[in-house]
């Protein structure tokens, strides 16, 4: 498997500026002969389509949800991170490089988080000439808030709606185009293979999920833009649809994935209430801003907040991180939070809590401006617990929320296949081993504004312009095997639904590749998610037909590729013997701190698939840092 | 608690459809409305029958994939809150609960609980942007935008595109929504140069999808789960107005400036 990273030679700050000019370019009166897939309409997605028609490009936009503005970038409620230093708190792109680097326990590459660092201010700059309605303040500029693991307010946010305002520009442009006959957009169309011709990326097979018909699209590159893969642990703040299924199927057909098991989890959700519970819901990390979380000093205190006394709360964020405090890095805080409740000291009916009390900034600010700055998070959490957070404090617990693991990519965004582009969550590339808060929002529009379009164009320069077709024969064969995959899991009809296994896969999950992992969890797993994926395809029971809207048979070809897909995650969370960032292996620590090992592991491991029942190959792709120094990563 | 619920069926687009009546038994208070349904579905699939198909993504009130008619009411009985937010503390042991789609002409059933929205999205790409291409925009601080004028726009700019409003209006009308994208991209700088042709041709759209027109009954504020306003109906009949008099050339602007 090639894993050259192709990073432009030269110094950081001129690399991408260089490989700019270097890039090959489509004359203009050509482009329309090129046709682009993207799965996905996200923000990288929609950003992606959308740039790439308005430059010329015949673009085709796949999306399972029924409308583009539905996909789940439009859920991030908390900002988006640009070095625009508008606070002149000393911000610079060098910070936002550095900070993301150190953010991610130094396990990403350099030159592509420099780049992204660069055009994050040009994402703001574009974002509001379309009419996203950032905050601002009175003298008419824009607001800033702060986020974990930075020193500086660098967050561009509106209300807490980002996401939301971001996709909607991002999907009015998408609109746009699509009026202009420029992108063919199919929503409620789930992409379930990839055809590789040649060795290139040459096509997508898909299901309308209304009639049920499986068709073939040919292009001349594929863009996955198809996000993350948390609904692996089956409770996650991600959308029910989100899935693995575009990525591990490329994956499969050679696409190399790189560090599956770098997830994020996030320390402020709102805690499980039952068995029934279908998702978990996230309350913005800016509630750190002016929230303080605590838990009891003492192990089993049951009295009701108000009654615990100063002296007897323990702010374990500020007594052990005093120069972050309650803004320490994700991955930090929701270790901690474990901790507190491993030690039995976690709040709420379940002991798996704690508390983000605004006491003091209400007594501090008043409630009015607690009200216009987290007023919809505050209504969200009463509408959910019944708890009304201004006179309560608000209890939290993390949940899965980001996978920083993806498909392989290298400084051109371009996978180990030939012609296949991955952006956004769906790919590795920016945020090492752990992300941190609002930087997804500026990854995903980097990817699809701001590279992908540049990079693109040096691909399909050296590609012919003649048609594309769905003529050939490897069309056909996927198809097929699409078709024969759907049949198969229509006809069991066994005696267990679809959710009770991924209920069942996700508790695995959840206890043995979670928060914190060790070799005989790990081994464990690797035991039980191969007999669950040998009952699930004996068991099963998926009613309907296939020729109609089936939600049932949707979900079972999501859950059969996580149920292959939890594997590769366990595997590669074993073979990665040190602890970074969001990957925590118990027996590779120091007083409770995570312990890297740069000697041996300061690589992206990348997986290739060897066939179905084979052991996959590991990969590595050496990081080198030439700019920075690699340190221990401190809070304190 | 125990609830009796009366779900409309319906296999496809071209089937007729009916009220089917099931038991939902074991109802905790701490349920969304759709856990609830969740579990009535684990339930049928058990019995071999097809559970109830609905749309809904991020089950976090923002995505507007959900969109059901609870009662008679859009989103259900708690004002501001998405089918997804509703929580049974809301019900009580014993209720009976009748649960539709969407019902308007420009939505139409696809199965079950599941409409066709897509008309709202050609509603947008009548004119519902700013046409500025990726690239070359100035610094974002050139432009100071009054605090008011942007949380103003931000009122707006929420609008999760469910389609409550129409459900909810004895007109079907998509006036909520489209004055909506409307009004926020007209309360902006950036959205001044196609104003007066946006209003026109989103208008128009509306129109040709087959939404009615609004009689100012206000049941779509009503049922918003964003709680948008309809002073953004008064904003957009203006713009209409404005264009269908003088034409969509900004240059002709009549009526008064804001």
């Amino acid at each position: 498997m090639n894993l050259d990273p192709k990073i432009p030679s030269g110094p950081l700050a001129d690399k991408w500026t260089k490989h700019k000019f270097d890039i090959k370019l489509v004359n203009p009166a050509n482009k329309r002969k090129y046709t682009v897939i993207v799965v996905g309409s996200g923000l990288a997605g929609a950003s992606a389509a959308a740039t790439l028609a308005e430059l010329g490009y015949e673009v085709l936009c796949f999306c399972f949800q029924d409308s583009p503005r539905r996909a789940h970038s439009i859920a991030a409620q908390g900002g988006i991170n640009a070095a625009k230093n508008y606070q002149g708190d000393g911000d610079s792109v060098q910070r936002l490089f550095y900070d993301t680097i150190k953010g991610g326990d130094f396990r990403s590459r350099e030159a592509n988080v420099y780049r992204l660092a660069e055009v994050s201010t040009n994402i703001i700059d574009q974002c509001v000439a379309q009419g996203v309605p950032f905050a601002r303040e009175y003298g008419g500029l824009l607001a800033n808030r702060s986020f974990g693991g930075a020193l500086v307010s660098r967050t561009f946010y509106a209300r807490g709606q980002t996401g939301q305002q971001l996709l909607l520009g991002a999907y009015q442009a998408l609109e746009r185009q699509i009026a202009a006959g420029k992108v063919k957009m199919f929503p409620r169309t789930e992409m379930l293979d990839l055809v590789v011709q040649d060795g290139k990326a040459s096509g997508i097979v898909v299901r309308n999920l209304v009639t049920g018909k499986i068709d073939t699209h040919a292009a001349h590159a594929v863009v996955l833009g198809s996000g993350g893969y948390g609904n692996v642990f089956y409770l996650s703040t991600n959308a029910k649809g989100s899935n693995v299924t575009a990525t591990y199927r490329a994956h499969k057909r050679g696409a190399g994935f790189a560090n599956p098991c770098f997830t994020q989890i996030h320390p402020t959700c709102i805690p499980v209430s039952g068995d029934y519970q279908s998702k978990l819901t996230l309350m913005s990390e800016s509630l750190r801003n002016d929230g303080r979380v605590w838990a009891p000093s003492s192990a089993g205190d049951k009295r009701r907040p108000d009654d615990i006394p100063e002296a007897e709360r323990d702010y374990y964020l500020e007594r052990k991180y005093p120069s972050y405090g309650n803004l320490a890095p994700r991955d930090i805080a929701s270790r901690s939070a474990k901790e507190a409740c491993d030690e039995g000291r976690g709040v709420g009916e379940h002991g798996l809590g704690v508390y983000l009390d605004f006491r003091d900034s209400i007594k501090r600010l008043g409630s009015d401006t607690i009200a216009q700055r987290y007023g919809n998070l505050f209504q969200m959490y009463e509408r959910i617990t019944g708890e009304d957070p201004y006179k309560v404090p608000m209890r939290i617990f993390p949940a899965v929320h980001y996978t920083m693991g993806g498909l392989w990519v290298d400084y051109n965004l371009q996978s180990t296949i030939p012609g296949l582009f991955v952006i956004g969550e769906a790919n590795f590339s920016d945020h090492g081993a752990n992300r941190l808060g609002a930087s997804a929002l500026m990854q995903g529009l980097a990817d699809g504004y701001f590279v992908l379009p540049y990079t693109l164009s040096n691909y399909l320069a050296g590609m012919s312009r003649d048609p594309v077709t769905t003529q050939g024969g490897e069309f056909r064969a996927v198809q097929n095997q699409v078709e024969e995959k759907l049949q198969r899991l229509l006809s069991i009809n066994g005696k267990r639904t679809v959710d009770s296994f991924h209920k069942e896969l996700g508790k695995i999950m959840w206890d043995k590749c979670g928060m914190s992992r060790d070799r005989a969890g790990l081994t464990e797993a690797l035991t039980k998610i191969p007999a669950l994926r040998e009952e699930f395809w004996q068991n099963v029971r998926v009613l309907g037909e296939g020729e109609n809207l089936n939600q049932s048979l949707e979900k079972a070809g999501r859950v059969a590729d996580f149920l292959e897909f939890g594997e590769l995650m366990c595997a590669d969370a074993l073979t990665r013997e040190e602890s970074c960032g969001g990957h925590f292996r118990e027996e590779y620590q120091v007083e409770g701190e995570a312990k890297r090992d740069d000697e041996n592991f300061a690589h992206a491991a990348v997986w290739e698939y060897q066939g179905d029942g084979k052991a996959p190959t590991r990969h590595v792709e050496p990081l080198v840092y030439e700019n920075i120094k690699l340190a221990t990563r401190s809070y304190k | 608690m125990k609830l009796k619920l009366h779900v409309w069926r319906q296999k496809n687009a071209k089937s007729e459809g009916r009220m089917v009546t099931y038991d939902a038994p074991d109802v905790s208070t701490h349920m969304s409305f759709l856990e609830m349904l969740d579990v009535v579905n684990e339930g049928l699939i058990a019995k071999g029958e097809e559970p109830i198909a609905f749309d809904h993504d991020c089950r976090e009130g923002i995505c507007g994939s959900c969109a059901l008619m609870i009662n008679g009411v859009a989103h259900g009985p708690q004002r501001g809150t998405t089918t997804c937010q509703l929580h049974m503390r809301q019900f009580k042991d014993g209720d009976e609960v009748f649960i539709e789609p969407w019902r308007a002409k420009a939505f139409p059933i696809v199965k079950d609980l599941v409409v066709d929205r897509s008309a709202f999205d050609r509603i947008i790409q009548a004119g519902g942007y700013v046409s500025v291409n990726t690239g070359g925009a100035q610094d974002a601080n050139n432009l100071p935008i009054s605090k008011e004028a942007a949380d103003q726009a931000m009122d707006a700019a929420q609008c999760i595109g469910c389609g409550a409003c129409v459900a909810a209006c004895k007109n079907a009308s998509a006036m909520l929504f489209t004055s909506a994208k409307i009004s926020h991209l007209g309360l902006l700088p950036q959205g001044q140069p196609e104003r007066q042709r946006r209003a026109l041709n989103m208008v128009q759209q509306m129109d040709k999808e087959g939404f009615g027109n609004c009689t100012n009954q206000f049941e779509c504020e009503a049922v918003c789960p964003k709680e948008i306003s309809v002073q953004f109906i008064a904003r957009m009949n203006k713009d209409y107005l404005n264009a269908s008099v003088c034409g969509p050339d900004p240059g002709k602007k009549a009526g008064g400036e804001d």
